[in-house]
Protein backbone atom coordinates (compact mmCIF):
# COMPACT_ATOMS: atom_id res chain seq x y z
CA UNK A 1 0.00 0.00 0.00
CA UNK A 2 1.37 3.41 -0.96
CA UNK A 3 2.27 5.92 1.74
CA UNK A 4 0.34 8.55 -0.22
CA UNK A 5 -2.89 7.63 -1.96
CA UNK A 6 -5.71 9.17 -3.95
CA UNK A 7 -9.08 7.48 -3.48
CA UNK A 8 -12.61 7.86 -4.78
CA UNK A 9 -13.94 6.00 -1.72
CA UNK A 10 -14.49 7.32 1.81
CA UNK A 11 -11.13 7.69 3.55
CA UNK A 12 -10.86 4.86 6.07
CA UNK A 13 -9.37 6.94 8.88
CA UNK A 14 -9.27 3.95 11.25
CA UNK A 15 -7.21 1.90 8.80
CA UNK A 16 -4.85 4.82 8.10
CA UNK A 17 -4.45 5.48 11.84
CA UNK A 18 -3.53 1.82 12.37
CA UNK A 19 -0.68 2.21 9.87
CA UNK A 20 0.92 4.81 12.19
CA UNK A 21 1.53 2.20 14.89
CA UNK A 22 5.24 2.00 15.70
CA UNK A 23 6.94 0.73 18.88
CA UNK A 24 9.31 3.73 19.01
CA UNK A 25 6.53 6.29 18.57
CA UNK A 26 5.75 8.64 21.45
CA UNK A 27 3.46 10.94 19.52
CA UNK A 28 1.08 10.80 16.60
CA UNK A 29 -0.13 13.95 14.84
CA UNK A 30 -3.12 13.54 12.55
CA UNK A 31 -4.82 16.16 10.42
CA UNK A 32 -8.20 15.39 8.91
CA UNK A 33 -9.58 17.97 6.52
CA UNK A 34 -13.36 17.81 6.26
CA UNK A 35 -15.95 19.44 4.03
CA UNK A 36 -17.51 22.52 5.62
CA UNK A 37 -20.85 24.03 4.74
CA UNK A 38 -19.63 27.52 3.91
CA UNK A 39 -16.90 29.30 1.95
CA UNK A 40 -16.29 33.05 2.03
CA UNK A 41 -19.77 33.73 3.30
CA UNK A 42 -21.57 31.45 0.83
CA UNK A 43 -23.48 28.34 1.84
CA UNK A 44 -21.86 25.24 0.30
CA UNK A 45 -24.01 22.23 -0.53
CA UNK A 46 -21.28 19.76 -1.54
CA UNK A 47 -17.86 19.47 -3.20
CA UNK A 48 -16.49 17.57 -6.19
CA UNK A 49 -12.77 16.91 -6.45
CA UNK A 50 -10.79 15.91 -9.52
CA UNK A 51 -7.22 14.62 -9.34
CA UNK A 52 -4.46 13.63 -11.73
CA UNK A 53 -3.85 10.33 -9.98
CA UNK A 54 -0.34 9.25 -11.05
CA UNK A 55 1.17 12.70 -10.52
CA UNK A 56 -0.77 13.25 -7.29
CA UNK A 57 0.59 10.03 -5.82
CA UNK A 58 4.10 10.81 -6.98
CA UNK A 59 4.01 14.38 -5.69
CA UNK A 60 2.48 13.36 -2.37
CA UNK A 61 5.11 10.66 -1.95
CA UNK A 62 7.87 13.19 -2.66
CA UNK A 63 6.44 15.51 0.00
CA UNK A 64 6.45 12.68 2.54
CA UNK A 65 10.02 11.75 1.61
CA UNK A 66 11.12 15.36 2.04
CA UNK A 67 9.44 15.47 5.46
CA UNK A 68 11.36 12.36 6.46
CA UNK A 69 14.55 14.23 5.56
CA UNK A 70 13.64 17.30 7.62
CA UNK A 71 12.37 15.67 10.81
CA UNK A 72 13.17 12.38 12.58
CA UNK A 73 9.89 10.71 11.66
CA UNK A 74 8.98 7.08 12.14
CA UNK A 75 5.97 7.05 9.82
CA UNK A 76 4.41 9.66 7.52
CA UNK A 77 1.27 8.96 5.49
CA UNK A 78 -1.32 10.85 3.49
CA UNK A 79 -4.52 10.31 1.53
CA UNK A 80 -6.68 12.63 -0.57
CA UNK A 81 -10.23 11.93 -1.61
CA UNK A 82 -11.61 12.67 -5.07
CA UNK A 83 -15.15 12.59 -6.44
CA UNK A 84 -18.35 13.80 -4.78
CA UNK A 85 -18.11 14.77 -1.09
CA UNK A 86 -20.93 15.82 1.19
CA UNK A 87 -20.64 18.14 4.20
CA UNK A 88 -18.62 16.56 7.00
CA UNK A 89 -16.81 13.97 4.87
CA UNK A 90 -13.03 13.71 5.07
CA UNK A 91 -11.33 15.23 2.01
CA UNK A 92 -7.74 14.74 3.15
CA UNK A 93 -5.94 12.82 5.89
CA UNK A 94 -2.32 13.33 6.99
CA UNK A 95 -0.71 11.28 9.76
CA UNK A 96 2.77 11.37 11.27
CA UNK A 97 4.40 9.27 14.00
CA UNK A 98 7.60 10.29 15.81
CA UNK A 99 9.36 9.76 19.11
CA UNK A 100 8.35 13.20 20.43
CA UNK A 101 5.43 15.51 19.77
CA UNK A 102 7.22 18.60 18.47
CA UNK A 103 8.38 17.03 15.22
CA UNK A 104 5.06 15.26 14.75
CA UNK A 105 3.12 18.55 14.97
CA UNK A 106 5.60 20.40 12.76
CA UNK A 107 5.85 17.74 10.08
CA UNK A 108 2.09 17.17 9.91
CA UNK A 109 1.42 20.88 9.40
CA UNK A 110 4.20 21.21 6.82
CA UNK A 111 3.04 18.17 4.85
CA UNK A 112 -0.52 19.51 4.72
CA UNK A 113 0.69 22.92 3.50
CA UNK A 114 2.73 21.23 0.76
CA UNK A 115 -0.16 18.99 -0.27
CA UNK A 116 -2.36 22.06 -0.73
CA UNK A 117 0.37 23.84 -2.68
CA UNK A 118 1.57 21.08 -4.98
CA UNK A 119 -0.58 17.95 -5.28
CA UNK A 120 -2.65 18.09 -8.50
CA UNK A 121 -6.14 17.96 -7.03
CA UNK A 122 -8.94 20.42 -7.80
CA UNK A 123 -11.99 21.34 -5.74
CA UNK A 124 -15.28 22.45 -7.22
CA UNK A 125 -17.82 23.97 -4.86
CA UNK A 126 -21.56 23.67 -5.39
CA UNK A 127 -23.41 26.37 -3.52
CA UNK A 128 -26.87 26.36 -1.97
CA UNK A 129 -28.30 28.18 -4.99
CA UNK A 130 -26.99 25.45 -7.32
CA UNK A 131 -24.20 27.50 -8.87
CA UNK A 132 -20.70 25.99 -9.07
CA UNK A 133 -17.15 27.36 -9.01
CA UNK A 134 -13.63 25.95 -8.95
CA UNK A 135 -11.76 26.99 -5.82
CA UNK A 136 -9.20 29.69 -6.48
CA UNK A 137 -6.23 27.43 -5.77
CA UNK A 138 -2.46 27.83 -5.84
CA UNK A 139 -0.26 28.02 -8.91
CA UNK A 140 2.13 25.08 -8.60
CA UNK A 141 5.78 26.04 -8.38
CA UNK A 142 8.17 23.87 -10.36
CA UNK A 143 11.03 23.67 -7.89
CA UNK A 144 9.93 22.71 -4.39
CA UNK A 145 12.17 23.62 -1.47
CA UNK A 146 14.54 20.86 -0.35
CA UNK B 1 -6.10 0.63 -25.58
CA UNK B 2 -6.69 0.85 -29.32
CA UNK B 3 -6.19 4.61 -29.21
CA UNK B 4 -2.75 4.22 -27.66
CA UNK B 5 -1.74 1.75 -30.35
CA UNK B 6 -2.50 4.42 -32.90
CA UNK B 7 -0.34 6.93 -31.05
CA UNK B 8 2.65 4.64 -30.94
CA UNK B 9 2.24 3.76 -34.60
CA UNK B 10 2.93 7.44 -35.36
CA UNK B 11 4.73 9.38 -36.56
CA UNK B 12 5.21 8.27 -40.12
CA UNK B 13 8.75 9.18 -41.23
CA UNK B 14 8.70 12.20 -43.47
CA UNK B 15 5.32 13.41 -42.27
CA UNK B 16 6.56 17.01 -42.03
CA UNK B 17 6.92 17.24 -38.27
CA UNK B 18 3.34 16.40 -37.35
CA UNK B 19 3.19 14.32 -34.18
CA UNK B 20 0.35 12.83 -32.20
CA UNK B 21 0.24 13.01 -28.44
CA UNK B 22 -2.32 12.72 -25.67
CA UNK B 23 -3.55 15.74 -23.74
CA UNK B 24 -5.44 15.32 -20.45
CA UNK B 25 -7.68 18.08 -19.10
CA UNK B 26 -8.63 18.84 -15.50
CA UNK B 27 -10.83 21.36 -13.69
CA UNK B 28 -11.34 24.66 -15.55
CA UNK B 29 -9.63 23.36 -18.69
CA UNK B 30 -11.78 20.21 -18.73
CA UNK B 31 -14.88 22.39 -18.56
CA UNK B 32 -13.64 24.68 -21.33
CA UNK B 33 -12.53 21.86 -23.63
CA UNK B 34 -15.51 19.67 -22.83
CA UNK B 35 -13.27 16.58 -22.76
CA UNK B 36 -11.25 14.61 -20.21
CA UNK B 37 -8.60 13.76 -22.79
CA UNK B 38 -7.91 13.73 -26.50
CA UNK B 39 -5.28 12.70 -29.01
CA UNK B 40 -3.89 15.80 -30.65
CA UNK B 41 -2.06 16.12 -33.96
CA UNK B 42 0.35 19.01 -33.74
CA UNK B 43 3.49 20.55 -35.15
CA UNK B 44 4.31 22.11 -31.78
CA UNK B 45 7.87 21.45 -30.67
CA UNK B 46 7.46 22.37 -27.02
CA UNK B 47 4.83 22.59 -24.30
CA UNK B 48 4.32 26.32 -24.68
CA UNK B 49 3.64 26.12 -28.41
CA UNK B 50 1.25 23.24 -27.80
CA UNK B 51 -0.71 25.19 -25.17
CA UNK B 52 -0.94 28.27 -27.36
CA UNK B 53 -2.18 26.14 -30.24
CA UNK B 54 -4.83 24.42 -28.10
CA UNK B 55 -5.85 27.68 -26.40
CA UNK B 56 -6.41 29.31 -29.77
CA UNK B 57 -8.22 26.28 -31.20
CA UNK B 58 -10.54 25.71 -28.22
CA UNK B 59 -10.77 29.06 -26.45
CA UNK B 60 -8.89 27.98 -23.33
CA UNK B 61 -8.74 31.05 -21.13
CA UNK B 62 -6.25 30.24 -18.38
CA UNK B 63 -3.03 32.25 -18.79
CA UNK B 64 0.24 30.34 -18.97
CA UNK B 65 1.45 31.93 -15.75
CA UNK B 66 -1.36 30.22 -13.84
CA UNK B 67 -0.52 26.77 -15.22
CA UNK B 68 2.25 24.27 -14.84
CA UNK B 69 3.01 21.61 -17.42
CA UNK B 70 3.45 17.90 -16.82
CA UNK B 71 4.82 15.65 -19.54
CA UNK B 72 4.60 11.91 -18.92
CA UNK B 73 3.73 12.55 -15.26
CA UNK B 74 6.69 14.84 -14.55
CA UNK B 75 6.37 18.60 -14.00
CA UNK B 76 8.54 20.44 -16.53
CA UNK B 77 9.34 23.91 -17.81
CA UNK B 78 7.30 25.54 -20.59
CA UNK B 79 10.19 25.12 -23.03
CA UNK B 80 10.30 21.34 -22.53
CA UNK B 81 10.08 19.52 -25.89
CA UNK B 82 7.06 17.38 -26.74
CA UNK B 83 7.37 14.10 -28.61
CA UNK B 84 5.06 11.66 -30.35
CA UNK B 85 3.25 9.50 -27.82
CA UNK B 86 3.76 11.89 -24.89
CA UNK B 87 1.01 12.51 -22.36
CA UNK B 88 0.80 16.25 -21.71
CA UNK B 89 -1.22 17.92 -18.94
CA UNK B 90 -1.62 21.63 -18.26
CA UNK B 91 -2.32 21.82 -14.54
CA UNK B 92 -4.56 24.67 -13.34
CA UNK B 93 -3.97 26.15 -9.87
CA UNK B 94 -4.39 23.27 -7.42
CA UNK B 95 -6.92 23.35 -4.59
CA UNK B 96 -6.62 20.20 -2.55
CA UNK B 97 -7.37 20.00 1.13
Amino acid sequence: MDDFALTNQSIDVVAWRRRLDHPQAGGLAIFEGVVRNHHQGRAVRHLDYQGYAPLAVRTGSEILATAHGRWPLLVALGCHRIGHLDIGEAAVWIGVASAHRAEAFAACAWIMDEVKARVPVWKRETYADGSVAWAQGSVVRLDPPG
Amino acid sequence: MAALDIVFAMPVPGSSGVIQLTVLYFAHLRDQRGLDSEIVSTTAADAQSLYRELAARHGLSLPEKSLIVAINEVMVRWDAPVHAGDTVVFLPPVSGG
